[in-house]
């Protein structure tokens, strides 16, 4: 029994694991491949989006850079074409130029000068005092002797401040000299400092070296020149084109950048940002998503352990519920049967317990001719011959009550008071419930509809199950409760009783004709099947629930508007309605 | 001279027997049937002399309700208790419908058995009486 209930629960334990995890696995799969498919394309196209994005903003400002410096080229050389060496070397006159270059470009140029062949300045304006400075040990100006045009890169020079310049060489009697002017620096920063955007990211100009251009407003910037690789790649690529890709920074992060190529290949522009910051819009919604996955996951999973919980107390019931249908199948099979055999059994006993009663009758009547008078024993026969036919009748009592267990009696079919049946019931059983301490209750629904049964018969069940009650409880007492209550087709009543109630074992035979606990003699175990036939036979049904140590109820409805299916009398062609 | 005479039909010899002795003792003629058919045969030989034909309800062959309605077909005057055993009571209500005087569970209690006869005698020789009656009346009536 216990064994079986361990069984049962292992079984409901294992069958709550798999509806729990099949909910999960069903739920958690689909959501984990949508939201992470979604994130993954989210993640792609964001990424793709901001590397767009940033090459067109370095596109741009490269375009830009590179049309400053042109344009600051044009202007000098421009200069340089329109007036002879004479007119500019006066200084004067250059002064009088440097004016004018400032009222039409602004502040772009901080000063101007003419150089000659050997490195001598002999003209200057402009805020420092490098009038007739030699410049021929300078780099710049070496290299600038080599071209017809020539921007040079960042460098300190005489002044001691970061600038760069810009040249044009001209020829004064197939000597050459060249006009060079100083673009402000603080105005071609600008033009790259604006460049930021989100809080990392930020751009600036190196040359060929790995040296900066630009200023960085106190930005770390790799000064070993991780972008030195842009120029190598110079020459695969057209002018226009940006370079972009990833790396990592000393400090080990990860960074985005964009690198465009200015000055004939001599600079890069070079933009870039923090990952995180990058994408950190991507990010935030990468995390809104994990939380509402988190909370999904936390809502499916108190969902499934519900559901499950739920499942399987739901199965469990109607288990239960198969369970008892089950039985009371087997049961209603197994007592037709029964009653078959009981009837076969009960006709063939019959007759030789009527021959034998004959017999004995035939003996009592010889025995009171004259010739037996004498007879020392006529009393001991008479007595025997009485005891033979009270056994005989008995027998017949027993085949009688089998019989209409199994077979239909004539009973007449009545309009039936329930309520007034259990009260006199209850009342005729009362002195024997005196003598057993059991006192009576009951709850009876006045409003009870009136049944088309047979009186005597409904009466003999509410005997047999409140005598059984009464004989359930023996001396000890107790309480029986019996109640009434119509739920619209049928009229129902229960007696229950607060005995020891009747083991499970015993519980499924107690409908069997001739099952009994009671000592021999005492009960046929007829009672029980009787009430079960009787009761069949009105349509209705008896149920039987007990629980060992608290008691027995069993539960009987009727029908109401349908009369017994086949009684004595043939049935009614119409369904007689209870009025 | 007897209380009257009886026809017994039976498939059981011993109950026959047994019940022949009885009722033979109590004064009353006795002949018995095993069957449906040798009972009527038996109807048709001595149909003036038997009074009240008690019958078993069920008998292999032409069983007591068929037995019962030749009975009543062909010797209308004729009493008929049915004896029946218990699982067969609404054959024998059928019975009673067609014409039979009562019935009797068995086994029966043989003062039960007499007095039911007895009527059933009774009865028919009433029938009887009134029938001789009725012709005497008509051939009265013819001659006046």
């Amino acid at each position: 029994m216990s064994s079986q209930d361990i069984d049962r629960n292992e079984y409901y334990r294992s069958l709550k694991r798999n509806i729990f995890l099949i909910v999960i696995l069903v739920s958690y799969i689909p959501l984990i491949v949508v939201s992470s498919g979604i994130l993954y394309q989210m993640h792609a196209i964001h990424q793709e989006k901001t590397r767009i994005h940033l090459e067109t903003l370095v596109k741009k400002h490269k375009w830009n850079i590179d049309h400053f410096l042109r344009e600051r080229q044009d202007n000098i050389s421009f200069i340089a074409d329109s007036y002879r060496f004479d007119e500019l070397a006066d200084s004067a006159r250059l002064a009088e130029l440097f004016r004018k270059l400032q009222t039409t470009y602004g502040h772009v140029f901080s000063d101007i000068g003419v150089v000659r062949a050997d490195g001598t300045q002999v003209s200057y304006v402009g805020p420092y005092l490098l009038e007739s400075a030699q410049y021929n040990d300078a780099e710049w100006f070496q290299e600038a002797f080599q071209a017809d045009t020539y921007t040079s890169d960042v460098f300190l020079g005489l002044r001691g401040f970061p600038h760069f310049i810009v040249t044009a060489r001209k020829y004064k009697d197939g000597q050459p000299w060249i006009l060079r002017a100083t673009v402000d620096f603080l105005a071609f920063n600008d033009v790259v400092e604006n460049i930021q955007l989100g809080q990392t990211g930020f751009a600036h100009i190196i040359n060929r070296a790995g040296a900066l251009q630009t200023r960085t407003a106190g930005r770390p910037v790799s000064t070993e020149s991780a972008y030195l690789a842009l120029f190598q790649k110079a020459n695969q690529f057209s002018p226009d084109q940006i370079q972009s890709g990833t790396r990592q920074a000393a400090d080990g992060t990860d960074l985005i950048y964009v690198a465009g190529l200015l000055k004939e290949n001599q600079w890069a522009l070079v933009f870039q940002q923090d990952l995180k910051d990058a994408y950190r819009d991507l990010n935030r919604t990468r995390n809104i998503a994990i939380l509402v996955f988190g909370l999904g996951g936390i809502a499916i999973f108190t969902m499934a352990v519900v559901l499950s919980k739920g499942m399987i107390t739901r199965i469990a019931a109607a288990d239960r519920e198969k369970e008892i249908m089950n039985q009371q199948i087997i049961e209603s099979g197994h007592l037709v049967s029964l009653g078959e055999l009981a009837a076969g059994i009960a006709h063939e006993i019959n007759n030789p317990v009527a021959i034998m009663v004959e017999e004995a009758g035939w003996i009592e009547d010889l025995l009171e001719e004259e010739t037996f008078h004498e007879s020392e024993n006529l009393t001991e026969f008479k007595r025997a011959l009485t005891q033979i036919r009270k056994q005989g009748i008995r027998a017949r009592d027993i085949t009688h009550k089998l019989l209409s267990f199994a077979r239909r009696s004539d009973s007449i079919i009545d309009r039936v008071d329930v309520n007034d049946l259990i009260r006199e019931v209850v009342s005729l059983s009362a002195q024997q419930a005196r003598y057993n301490n059991v006192e009576f209750e009951s709850r009876l629904d006045e409003d009870l509809p009136a049944i088309q049964v047979s009186q005597t018969e409904l009466q003999q069940v509410l005997f047999n199950l409140i005598n059984n009650a009464i004989d359930a409880m023996d001396k000890r007492g107790g309480v029986i409760h019996v109640a009434s209550w119509s739920n619209g087709d049928q009229v129902l009543f229960h007696v229950k009783d607060n005995g020891p109630g009747i083991p499970e074992a015993n519980l499924h035979r107690i409908f069997e004709p001739f099952f009994t606990t009671k000592p021999v003699g005492k009960g046929t175990g007829l009672g029980l099947s009787i009430c079960y036939g009787i009761i069949k036979k009105m349509g209705g049904e008896i149920k039987v629930e007990s629980r060992v140590g608290e008691g027995t109820v069993f539960e009987i409805n009727i029908p109401i508007d349908v009369r017994g299916a086949t009684g004595a009398e043939p049935p009614a062609p119409v369904a007689k309605h209870a009025p | 001279m007897t209380i009257a005479k009886l026809l017994l039909v039976d498939d059981e010899t011993a109950f026959l027997d047994a019940m022949k002795r009885r009722l033979t003792k109590r004064n009353f003629e006795v002949y018995t049937a095993t069957s449906g058919m040798d009972a009527l045969d038996l109807l048709s030989d001595e149909g003036e002399k038997v009074e009240v034909v008690i019958l078993d309800v069920k008998m292999p062959g032409m069983d007591g309700i068929e037995t019962l309605a030749e009975i009543k077909r062909k010797f209308p005057l004729v009493e008929v208790v049915m004896l029946t055993g218990h699982g067969t009571v609404p054959s024998a209500i059928d019975g009673m419908k067609q014409g039979a005087f009562d019935y009797l569970m068995k086994p029966c209690d043989m003062d039960v058995l007499v007095a039911k006869v007895g009527e059933a005698a009774a009865k028919k020789r009433r029938h009887e009486e009134k029938i001789i009656e009725a012709r005497m009346q008509e051939i009265t009536t013819r001659r006046a």
